[in-house]
């Protein structure tokens, strides 16, 4: 399929990037911050799939093949630590856990 | 059509991706991760990485956008929190926008890669085989370990969840 050129997937990569950096400055739910830094790590695979694709090499996609997989192990480690920290402080807004602040 | 195809999934993909930060309620963020990495999906699609654009939407759209909405029910984290933006964490969060912004306006302004024109270049993402050949090749060793990170995991998700009576150090 003829796709568009590198130079906008790589935009679009970095778009992405940027609406989930400013959504891990921005939000305060831990919760929609881990979902935001996901987004970043998509971010991420999409710029290695654009440069993997338009060198005519392999080693891009079999990176992003172990992206997900890192990307998996660590959404379910994260979520157990809210969890976690859920049961002990009974929130998942940032400005709680500020044990480490005072 | 692939130029139409890529605008529509391009900006479907961003729309929904704003959603994801700007929507207050963590479970419509959630449906918005979710058409976010469909976009994400399409996008690999056009680029002929057919099995990650599949895996992406197994693994992603199935396996961890379910895990998210499991978890923000389990919560149950309704609108008691309802605290809006902190004023300095939106100041700075606009600031860092701005500036990666700005780099990238620098990129699309002088940054022009040189770069083939896909036609011209082999899809070889698109073979399920070169993923075979690869994997078992030249990436055999960071499989394995990928295997044994799997296997880290489980084990720390359950140290972390089990509850820990009488120890009360760790608890």
């Amino acid at each position: 399929m003829i796709t568009a050129g590198l130079n906008e997937y790589l935009i679009i990569s970095a778009v992405l990037f940027c609406i989930g950096f400013l959504g891990v400055l921005v939000r305060r739910n831990t919760l929609v911050i881990f979902m935001c830094l996901e987004l970043m790590l998509i971010a991420g695979t999409l710029a290695l799939v654009a440069f993997s694709r338009f060198n005519g090499t392999m080693d891009g996609n079999v990176f992003v093949f172990f992206i997900l997989t890192v990307a998996a192990a660590e959404v379910a480690v994260g979520l157990a630590i809210i969890v976690a920290l859920f049961r002990k402080r009974h929130t998942v807004q940032v400005d709680e856990f500020n044990s480490l602040k005072h | 059509m692939g130029q139409i195809l890529f605008t529509c999934f391009a900006a479907f993909t961003v729309v929904c991706a704003a959603g994801v930060v700007f929507n207050k309620n963590a479970v419509n963020a959630a449906m918005c991760l979710l058409l976010a990495l469909v976009g994400v999906a399409g996008l690999f699609v056009q680029l002929d990485a057919y099995l990650l654009a599949f895996l992406l939407l197994l693994v992603y759209a199935g396996a961890v956008v379910a895990l998210f909405l499991f978890i923000i029910m389990l919560l149950d984290v309704k609108g008691r929190h309802a605290v809006g933006f902190n004023k300095v964490a939106v100041f700075a969060g606009l600031a860092a926008f701005a500036l990666l912004l700005t780099g990238l306006g620098t990129f699309v302004a002088r940054g022009q890669l040189d770069t083939p024109h896909p036609s011209n270049v082999p899809a070889v993402g698109a073979d399920l085989k070169d993923y075979a050949i690869q994997l078992f090749t030249t990436y055999l060793l960071p499989v394995q370990i990928m295997g044994f990170l799997l296997l880290a995991a489980m084990i720390g998700v359950i140290v972390l969840s089990k509850r820990w009576e009488g120890l009360d150090d760790i608890k």
